[in-house]
């Protein structure tokens, strides 16, 4: 492991880093702005032009909230629950292939951090660990809606956890391998995984609705129901955690659909427009960017179209719905990829 | 590098085995627990089996670990309301302790240290290798592990429904 590959994977881990964090600050402004939009309003508008400064106001103003732990919260765990979230949050982004590898005098350099050989299996092991961080916040704080809430969040990611699985299952069929970078290249020329597994895309993108807790599902936090779900108790940068985390989040799984679904940054055409390496890996960066933005975009439209499910109907769609499908999807992917023999 | 790695994993792991015995609360030693099935998926990697990594976390700490975590959080289990044990349950737990401590010994006691190879260099823990290794020579009992999970399953099923009728 020579000096310079080492210098250049802390520079890649600070970018994405830096990127993924940028990406949710602006997430919660175009957040807000949709929401105005779909309910005929205006949105944010007073700090900066056209809102652009509100993400940083709004983060100013939950450093400057008062830190508070309740008395009877076990501090330690209190304290782990929101960082816990935020770094499972952040994990995830180490095996995604953000570009086709760039030429740094003359020496390849891949766009991904990590480039293992088990990278969905990575991925799925990080969206099973996820859920520690809502269930010991909400135990620590030593409050009933606080608990309930990560029960109901636990009981509903171990249930999608599921589907999701199935579905991924189902993908790697087709592709045979477990290699993220593998998978995006076997995509190459508009052979997206969308066409040839079209009812695994579905599944998958309503499962990761629930995984991050996002509106039809996010019963966890439901306010009618349980105050404000296992956050109650949190205030400051810690109930600014929790709420940072889901937009990270968001923009993980965005990336995730796009590199097992949509073709990652690959694009029709983009081999032809003769650009040099470099400029290609550019441009594949931005090409997996737009469909991160619209995997964003689309998350938020749900969210204020769609109202909440009721929590019964929330589990017969993930058991009874969703999970046959997946099977079915898995024993018919099977059999065609038999008769194509 | 690698020895180095070895050496705080290994510490942490024992650090946090033993803090799974010694903690007074429940969830702290659960939580201590998960902590060295952490630690033990890293020595996996070091022994370049990232496939058997991966299914630890997702297995164990994913999933086992989160069911544990469920029922100790309801529960509310802590010192004041545990029913002390009696002698005899004291003594049968030092005699089974005891008696897997011999074997484990008696066990590593032929085991040649000098003649370990380089393993982290091995291609055994990949999945294309375990999956062929399952799928060939250990077909028969990988079958009927299969099998014994699904008897779980049904049995666990069966004895959470509300009306039992026979």
């Amino acid at each position: 492991m020579d000096a310079n590959f080492f210098i250049y994977k802390l520079i890649l881990i600070a970018a994405i880093l830096g990127l993924s964090l940028l990406v949710a600050m602006y997430a919660t402004l175009l957040e807000r702005k949709l929401a105005a939009f779909f309910q005929d309003r205006l949105g944010p508008n007073r700090a900066g032009k056209w809102g652009l400064l509100q993400p940083l106001a709004d983060g100013v103003k939950l450093f400057f909230k008062e830190e508070f732990i309740p008395a009877s919260a076990d501090k330690f765990l209190y304290v782990l629950g929101p960082s816990l979230s935020m770094l499972v949050a952040l994990l995830t982004s180490a095996v995604i292939p953000w570009g086709p590898s760039i030429n740094i005098g003359g020496t390849e350099y891949a766009l991904q951090v990590a480039n293992v050989n088990i990278g969905v299996l990575y991925l799925f092991a990080i969206v099973s660990i996820g859920v520690y961080g809502i269930m010991i916040g909400g135990w620590a704080s030593n409050n009933k809606y606080a608990l309930l809430g990560a029960v109901r969040a636990s009981s509903q990611m171990i249930s999608y956890e599921l589907a999701l699985g199935l579905s991924i299952v189902a993908l790697v069929m087709t592709s045979g391998s477990l290699n993220l970078s593998e998978i995006v290249n076997q995509q190459d020329g508009f052979k997206w995984n969308i066409f040839y597994q079209p009812l695994g895309f579905i599944i998958f993108l309503i499962c990761a609705f629930a995984e991050t807790n996002r509106a039809p599902f996010d019963l966890p936090e439901c306010e009618t129901e349980l105050i404000g779900g296992y956050h109650t108790e949190y205030s400051s940068m810690k109930l600014g955690f929790y709420l940072f985390a889901e937009y990270i989040n968001m923009f993980v799984s965005g990336a995730i659909i796009a590199t097992l679904f949509l073709g990652g940054y690959d694009f029709p055409g983009i081999d032809q427009l003769g650009l040099s390496q470099n400029a290609l890996a550019a441009a594949g960066f931005l090409v997996l960017f737009a469909k991160i933005s619209f995997i964003i975009f689309l998350f938020m439209w749900i969210r204020w179209t769609l109202p909440r499910f009721r929590y019964d109907q929330l589990m017969k769609l993930g058991w009874k719905k969703l999970l046959p499908l997946a099977v079915l999807n898995i024993i018919l992917t099977g059999f065609i990829s038999l008769l194509m023999q | 590098m690698d020895i180095y790695i070895f050496y705080g994993l290994s510490i942490l792991m024992i650090f946090s085995s033993i803090m799974v015995l010694v903690s007074k609360k429940g969830i702290h030693s659960l939580l201590y627990l998960i902590f060295s099935f952490f630690t033990l998926a890293g020595h996996y990697v070091l022994l370049n089996a990232q496939f058997l990594a991966v299914v630890h976390i997702i297995v164990y700490a994913g999933a086992i670990m989160v069911l544990f975590l469920f029922s100790v959080m309801l529960l509310n289990l802590n010192v004041e309301s545990e029913v002390p044990k009696s002698l005899y349950a004291r003594l049968a737990a030092v005699v089974a302790s005891g008696l897997l401590l011999v074997t484990l010994i008696s066990a590593l006691k032929g085991f040649d240290i000098s003649s370990t190879k380089p393993i982290h260099l091995s291609q055994i823990g990949t999945v294309e290798n375990l999956g062929k290794i399952l799928y060939s020579d250990y077909l028969l009992p990988f079958e009927i592990a299969s099998v014994l999970f699904i008897s779980a399953m049904v049995g666990a099923v069966m004895l959470g429904r509300k009306e039992l009728n026979f």
